[in-house]
């Protein structure tokens, strides 16, 4: 039974982390119908910031995350400019190999600069964030995960149902051409989403750095872990991301203790062509009807 | 005896298969001649062992990638999964050989099917998903192989790899790139004439057909899922046949260079040479095959003039850097790949000095 409430404890709180990652994902998704290969890459981008001026510039921490987190979203606007606005209207493929290639790149240039070590964080977080459930007891960073996740669920479910800029990225998402000829500037809307979603994913590369450390492999592996967590919950689903992402985490651990620790990285995705096969809109996505 | 074309000054096609025609001049013929007599006439006594190594990596790489973009460039389906197909037949090709001690003409087709068949299997999902859910699906696909290529040790001795007997064509023995070089190309030749033929068929008109429209092809009357399969499947047909090449050329395999990395790099090769065309392909290939070399070359000499040994530079992260960059530089400035760059300096040539 122990073994259960370990596993259920843990499975939760790597589920909630995938969960995390995955809503700057399903922001870009939902803006600009765009699926970002390189989302990993800016988990990890916003990781190695964090990591650059905590350990090594040595600022205090407040100083450091918003630093990491501004530097993040400026990113995020640096890259829709450079390489994105152009394929403003181009084919999807072309979108889509843009971001496997812009994956290939920061990766490397991370590698480059920082090379394949495992990093770690000095130790900051307050103790009274760990959450205890009798024998299993939680560290404080999936509190503070648990914290930073619903703060952003219940931000974004609000930015997109009531803030104009919300609404104008709805409509560009459902239709490029419709919202253009209504007037709404599409360009504003890709560039504000990119750099959203670099931020969100900024700060959950930081809370993931927290938990394994910091390395390039890690978090780019959790960037393509990405794809399960998402068809499950549905593309365009904020909230079924954190649903869908627990699930998978579940799963994993699940997998993994029961069954054997080789299987636990490939039943996410074993999952992933099932669902895509039964319900390709997922949980909660919205369903396009095409029968092709 | 029929008139010889050369360059025309016009168009004066009249029947519609006179634009099917693979190629619209003589002169075109004439160099396709020149380079097959140079490709197999000169080049092997002229290259080093290095450059004919360099030679048959492209030359596999080639035809994967030829059989990539027909799924891509001509069917519209971006698959994320050609490295483990790639694999899948390079495993075939070994356990035929070793196994079964099927001989290496039987054993590289043989292999070529059996990734068709996987292809297949894993193009099932096109039947109902398109776009960006395929993409994903075969993403998922490129990993549930991999984890199969490590943990089926049965079949595949999981992380020992597999050892080939030597290769053996017709009771003689190939040893040496040389030899592996005129079955490569041999090969390469046959699978170029195929694709570029099958494009003028019925079946490469439907994978452009569902291409350009699926919605539009299905109301014509193409069986969408038939075609899309068939793609799948003679798109991996390719990849598996160059996977047992390869491991031929090898020897002995492990699963590890069969990752998600070298899908994308298969991908790299088919966007940076150009979508749809099969020459672009080869292009793609390379460029790749030689960015690869000269990468590590660059970084050899840098470590060993001794300006970066230090920092333990190593020469994958530049070689992903580079991979990345040049998709990305392609993709923004020449969509339409090398292949599109060589015809603007075909047609610079052709008109010369008056062009404009």
């Amino acid at each position: 039974m122990d073994f259960f409430v370990q596993l259920l404890v843990g499975g939760l709180s790597v589920g909630f982390l995938y969960g995390l990652s995955a809503m700057g994902f399903v922001m870009i998704f939902k803006s600009s119908s765009v699926l970002n290969f390189a989302h990993g890459e800016l988990l990890a981008i916003g990781a190695y910031f964090f990591l650059a001026l905590a350990a090594w510039a040595k600022l205090p921490i407040p100083l450091v995350f918003l630093l990491a987190i501004g530097g993040c979203f400026l990113f995020g606007l640096m890259i829709e400019r450079i390489f994105l606005r152009p394929l403003i209207g181009e084919p999807l493929i072309f979108v889509i190999m843009l971001t496997v290639g812009l994956a290939a790149m920061f990766k490397g240039l991370i590698l480059l600069i920082w090379g394949g070590n495992l990093y770690t964080y000095p130790d900051f977080l307050p103790k009274a964030l760990a959450i205890r459930f009798g024998v299993v007891s939680v560290p404080p960073v999936y509190g503070a995960a648990l914290l930073i996740g619903t703060l952003f669920l219940i931000l974004f479910g609000l930015f997109f149902k009531f803030s104009s800029q919300g609404i104008y990225m709805r409509s560009v998402a459902d239709n490029q051409r419709a919202a253009l000829s209504l007037g709404v500037n599409v360009k504003r809307v890709f560039a504000l989403s990119w750099a959203i979603a670099a931020l969100v994913a900024g700060m959950s590369g930081i809370v993931l750095g927290i938990i394994n450390g910091v390395n390039v492999h890690n978090l780019s592996a959790i960037g393509l872990k990405v794809f399960p967590v998402v068809i499950l919950g549905g593309l365009d689903s904020i909230g079924g991301a954190i649903i869908g992402g627990i699930i998978i985490g579940l799963l994993e651990t699940f997998t993994g203790g029961y069954l054997s620790t080789s299987l636990r990285d490939v039943v996410p995705y074993i999952v992933l062509v099932l669902i895509l096969l039964i319900k390709p809109y997922g949980l909660f996505g919205l369903k396009e009807i095409e029968r092709v | 005896m029929r008139k010889i074309q050369l360059h025309p000054c016009g168009n004066f096609r009249e029947r519609y298969d006179q634009e099917l025609t693979v190629f619209s001049t003589d002169f075109g013929r004439l160099w396709a001649g020149i380079g097959l007599v140079i490709l197999f006439g000169f080049v092997p006594w002229l290259a080093g062992p290095y450059m004919m190594y360099i030679f048959n990596m492209i030359g596999i790489a080639a035809m994967a990638a030829i059989g990539l973009n027909i799924l891509i460039g001509f069917t519209g389906q971006i698959s994320l999964g050609h490295g483990a197909f790639f694999g899948v037949g390079a495993y075939a090709g070994a356990i035929f050989a070793t196994a079964l001690h099927l001989p290496m003409f039987v054993c590289v087709p043989a292999a070529g099917l059996v990734t068709a068949g996987v292809g297949m299997i894993f193009g099932i999902p096109s039947g109902r998903l398109k776009g960006l859910y395929l993409t994903i699906a075969t993403l998922a696909g490129q990993f549930i192989i991999e984890y199969l290529l490590v943990h089926w040790e049965s079949l595949t001795k999981g992380t020992m790899g597999i050892t080939l007997p030597p290769a053996r064509l017709l009771g003689l023995p190939v040893a040496g790139d040389t030899s592996f070089y005129y079955i490569i190309f041999i090969a390469l030749a046959g699978m170029v004439w195929i694709a570029i033929n099958l494009m003028r068929t019925r079946y490469g008109r439907a994978f452009i057909a569902i291409r350009d429209n699926d919605r539009a092809a299905e109301g014509m009357g193409i069986p969408i899922f038939g075609y899309k399969l068939l793609s799948f499947g003679i798109s991996s047909f390719y990849a598996g046949f160059a996977g047992a090449l390869w491991a031929f050329y090898m020897g002995s395999i492990t699963a590890e260079p069969f990752n998600l990395g070298l899908s994308v790099e298969y991908i790299a090769m088919v966007i940076i040479g150009g979508l749809g065309s099969i020459p672009g392909s080869i292009f793609g290939a390379v460029f790749i095959t030689l960015l690869n070399e000269t990468l590590r070359f660059a970084t050899e000499l840098l470590m060993n003039t001794g300006i970066v040994s230090q920092s333990g530079l190593n020469v994958a992260p530049l070689r992903e850097f580079v991979f990345g960059l040049s998709i990305v530089l392609f993709i923004l400035l020449e969509p339409r790949g090398l292949a599109e760059v060589w015809r603007i300096i075909r047609s610079g040539f052709r008109l010369w000095p008056f062009s404009y």
